[in-house]
């Protein structure tokens, strides 16, 4: 900590200091101990507060797991991402490793000037884009009818729809990280493997996906992430029968307001996206510090 | 290419800038006797890095427009040694003084001293001019005046027009020059140099160690250099300290460290050297005698040398003679093979009758050549006791 | 060797040599397929999306195409919601910008000041905004705000969305402070500087260009956030929300072409920005 006052000086090092502490005290940290503070305490009318039924208790949880389907919905919502995840992965791998070992400079070029677009769209219209593809005298069921697949249009809002918005959504943030982490991998070291008579399944599977493992646990974890928090997709593409977490959280902040119990549900949601991401860390064997760059 | 010329002729510019210099800075010296300050003085210096020693206590004197010269191994601790000196590291102990002023707790951009990196540090995204003026624009001269200074510093290094480039548009010479040129800018009293120029081909550096040697002695700026490369040491200095493992060897005049080394080290790391090793059996004011395996010799010695110890004899490749006749000294050896250098050859021989083939090497100039022993054949070279010397093992 | 025997050994070489081409060629035949797949899958919604603009229906799709028109475009330029939205993102966006550049810098620095353990733990704090769900930040932003008496608005929506945001310009300002060669500030010191002139004459240009990006970026962020803004907008109606919010109260095209004039943008961003990093490349070669 002396060095940043070395470096810069005790106005401009102070400055530097007092800057991340309000950011990271007073936006993180303090924040996110006032939801949990909440989460602990019961739903009580303004005169009621801090008097005797204002003490912490596990209420709010327990009623997220005693609940006919909030529980359900926490778990499809928890299973659903990591569907995303591993459609997006799959996806994406053959793509990536294209890009990062086989095409040209001119390919690798026109690709990313192609992917940039829907990369820098706004989710909400990407989202957009899915709900007018899937609406019921859409173009999906238009096609699929013209081509004699079907005989009436199918309601495709609802979980799958869903399902399908995030992949789109969130693609290339795998695509991304994986084709970086692939790129830093030596042709010679692909073309020795082939030399020494491997498959091409055993090179992805012994050679390449090892090399790119940070890449791969860099994507998974933030599609992961934004898939379970996501609030646009279900929204949009979700159907009545099919609610989402995100928007039961939503429902006990702005159309019942219990802030509390809305907290206790945000906190649910943190807990398990951290102990996801810790864990996929974990089995990847990655740290932290290689892993977000 | 005249610009060795132009430096010449732009020095007197240099010349009145730094005279103009003396006579300010001679009225804080804070020095009551007559005789004037060390440029730098270090007074039983150590520096620590979480437990490793870079520096071992040393002391060291640096007089007032000297050329000196710390020569040392990477890793000797030389660069600490001078980033003590800059500021940039404040000493573990011991304490620093820049023209007779302790600069303890002074910071570096306080200091009278200017710095040239090994990799210039000149700074990518700003002119030749602006890196130039660079340091008088920390010291608040409006720009008008900078540009000026900057075009003198310019023309004084043999660059003049050349302000408006960046600096990844110049070669490495030119490069160099701009370094030079900005750390006179703030007439310093010290420049510290940090091995400049190793990043050079041969021939530049060989062009810029005169350039550098003249700027020195035209300045009058005292010159702290550090290198690792002995040659440049000699060629350039008043006077070399010798650095081994972060503890000073010698300090002398490269002639003295080249015929009096004071230990093993400076003895075989400046200039080529045969050594022969054995226990002393006898020493008296000044002369010892070795005996080791390959013999029993005669050589010079400094005050210490106990008889027991074991110790090395040092005799240079020139000192040795081909005729064994006449010479305190002499040692059995095979001829091996010649290599050519020109004016002279060294000759490679082997000692004769040691258990281990040991190489000894002898210059021998290209008149005697002649009558040198043949490859395969036995001789006996014979040396002088004043030229050998018998250093003990540390 | 005779000429039956070659004969006979190009016979038995050549079948195996052409079913090795035939597969190589069906190989490569399959990722092109793939490739134009996944490309059509990038591209193909954001197709339907801007064409839909075209379309004379009162509900955005292209399937029954009831003829060609551009009253959705005229309408978009007259629609005064639509402008209010995009000012009111914009403004977010320029708040974002102002606390996230600052602070992003300032936490590169300090982050890489710090050694060992320090650094992991500061790393992992920093790094944390980015691995929480968005919809978490907004909340637990306005839980806390709302404690100390302030409401959704700008400040809360700026504030909810530079929390995550700085991380993003930290990470990226850490990565080229990475390349920085630190005896240029040695340099400086030693020339007489003083720290603040180290860092405006030296970082800072240094730095320029990471700072450009992390600027892009962090209006990119900004603009498009929906998940955070939701919950600390407060009564104000940034553009994501005034479109989802159209989703459910009456969806016109002129929503896609609006989806089509900021693609459109997007493009030329992406244009200018490629041309200026040619410059400043041609530029750098030259020197």
């Amino acid at each position: 900590m002396t060095e940043i006052f070395q470096r810069f000086g005790k106005p401009l090092g102070g400055c530097f200091v007092v800057l991340v502490l309000l950011w990271l005290a007073g936006m993180v940290l303090v924040p996110g101990i006032f939801m949990i503070n909440s989460s602990l305490r019961p739903h009580l009318p303004p005169p009621l507060r801090g008097g005797d039924q204002d003490v912490y208790l596990f209420d709010n949880f327990a009623y997220l797991i005693n609940h006919s389907n909030h529980g359900q919905i926490f778990l499809k919502t928890v299973w659903s991402s990591a569907l995303v995840t591993m459609a997006t992965l799959l996806l994406c791998y053959p793509v990536a490793y294209w890009l990062a070992q086989v095409a040209s400079k001119w390919q690798m070029r026109v690709m990313l000037v192609l992917m940039l677009v829907p990369y820098l769209m706004n989710e909400v219209l990407r989202g957009l884009a899915w709900y007018i593809i899937l609406a019921l005298a859409g173009p999906l069921n238009a096609g699929l009818m013209a081509l004699g697949l079907l005989d009436e249009p199918v309601r495709w809002y609802g979980d799958g729809g869903v399902v399908a918005g995030m992949a789109y959504a969130y693609v290339l943030f795998m695509l991304f990280p994986i084709c970086n982490a692939i790129a830093t991998l030596e042709k010679d070291q692909i073309s020795a493997a082939r030399d020494l008579g491997s498959s091409a399944w055993r090179i992805h599977w012994r050679i390449v996906l090892p090399h790119a493992k940070v890449g791969v646990a860099t994507g998974c974890v933030f599609v992961f992430m934004m898939a379970a928090g996501s609030y646009v997709a279900p929204a949009l593409l979700g159907a009545p029968g099919s609610r989402w977490f995100t928007q039961i959280v939503y429902e006990w902040f702005f159309e019942i307001g219990n802030w509390n119990r809305g907290a206790a549900y945000g906190v649910a949601l943190m807990a398990m996206c951290l102990s996801v991401v810790l864990g996929l860390l974990a089995l990847f064997r990655v740290n932290l510090t290689s892993a977000i760059k | 290419m005249n610009c060795a010329e132009n430096i010449r002729t732009s020095f007197s510019v240099l010349d009145t800038l730094l005279s103009e210099k003396a006579g300010n800075a001679a009225g804080d010296m804070l020095v009551a006797s007559g005789c004037p300050p060390s440029a730098v003085r270090l007074s039983d210096v150590e520096m620590d890095f979480g437990g490793t020693q870079a520096i071992k206590r040393l002391s060291l004197d640096v007089k007032k427009g000297e050329f000196f010269s710390i020569l040392g191994p990477s890793g000797c601790g030389k660069t600490t040694l001078l980033r003590l000196i800059s500021g940039f590291l404040q000493p573990t102990a011991g304490q620093v003084f820049i023209n007779g002023r302790n600069m303890l707790s002074v910071p570096s951009n306080k200091r009278a001293t200017a710095m040239i990196f090994q990799s210039l540090a000149l700074f990518p995204f700003m002119t030749v001019w602006e890196n130039v003026a660079f340091g008088l624009e920390a010291r608040g001269v409006g720009k008008s005046e900078r540009r000026r200074e900057a075009e003198r510093l310019l023309e004084l290094v043999a660059l003049p027009g050349y302000g408006a480039r960046m600096p990844s548009e110049l070669s490495g010479g030119q490069r160099q020059r701009v370094a030079i040129a900005r750390a006179l800018a703030i007439k310093p009293e010290v420049l510290l140099l940090d091995e400049p120029l190793s990043a050079l081909d041969l021939k530049l550096r060989q062009h810029m160690r005169t350039e550098l040697r003249d700027l020195q002695k035209r300045t009058g700026v005292t010159f702290f250099y550090i290198t690792h490369d002995q040659s440049e040491a000699l060629a350039m200095s008043d006077r070399v300290a010798v650095m081994n493992a972060g503890a000073l060897q010698q300090v002398g005049t490269p002639q003295q460290l080249y015929s009096q080394p004071a230990t093993q080290f400076v003895a075989s790391f400046v200039g080529e050297t045969n050594a022969i090793a054995g226990v002393v059996v006898s020493s008296a004011s000044g002369t010892a005698v070795l005996d080791g395996p390959d013999g029993r010799f005669t050589g010079r010695c400094l005050a210490g040398l106990q008889p027991g110890m074991r110790a090395c004899l040092y005799v240079r490749p020139e000192a040795l003679n081909l005729e064994a006749n006449g010479y305190e000294n002499s040692l059995p050896l095979t001829m091996e093979r010649f290599d050519f250098e020109g004016a002279f050859a060294i000759a490679k021989a082997v000692v004769s009758g040691g258990t281990e083939p040991r190489q000894i090497s002898l210059t021998i100039s290209q008149r005697n050549l002649s009558e040198a022993p043949a490859v395969g054949a036995a001789f006996r070279a014979g040396f002088s006791s004043q030229d050998a010397i018998i250093l003990p093992d540390d | 060797m005779t000429k039956a025997t070659m004969a006979a050994s190009a016979k038995i070489m050549m079948p195996s040599f052409s079913k090795a081409g035939l597969l190589a060629g069906l190989r490569s035949l399959a990722a092109r397929f793939y490739l134009l797949a996944f490309i059509g899958f990038l591209l193909g919604p954001l197709l339907i999306l801007g064409l839909a603009a075209f379309n004379d229906s009162s509900f955005p799709t292209v399937s029954p195409w009831q003829g060609s028109t551009l009253k959705w475009i005229v309408a978009l330029f007259q629609d005064g919601e639509i402008g209010r939205a995009l000012v009111s993102s914009g403004i977010i966006a320029a708040g974002v910008i102002l606390v996230s550049l600052p602070v992003g810098v300032a936490a590169a620095f300090v982050l890489t000041s710090l050694h060992g353990r320090a650094r992991s733990f500061a790393y992992a704090l920093m790094v944390s905004p980015m691995l929480i769900p968005g919809i978490v930040i907004g909340i637990s932003t306005l839980l806390f705000w709302r404690k100390l008496g302030v409401n959704g608005g700008y400040f809360l929506t700026i504030l909810a969305q530079s929390s995550f945001i700085i991380s993003f310009v930290m990470l990226m300002v850490v990565a080229q402070l990475q390349r920085f060669d630190r005896t240029m500030e040695d340099a400086a010191l030693g020339l007489g500087a003083s720290q603040l002139l180290v860092f405006r004459r030296i970082l800072l240009p240094y730095l320029r260009p990471a700072l450009l990006a992390a600027c892009c970026l962090a209006f990119l962020q900004s603009f498009e956030n929906y998940n955070t803004t939701l919950f600390v907008r407060g009564t104000e109606t940034p553009l994501t929300v005034f479109i989802a919010t159209k989703v459910r109260t009456g969806l016109t095209p002129v929503i896609n072409a609006l989806g089509l004039v900021l693609m459109a943008s997007t493009i030329l961003g992406a244009v200018l920005w490629e041309f200026w990093l040619r410059r400043r490349g041609r530029v750098a070669k030259t020197a």
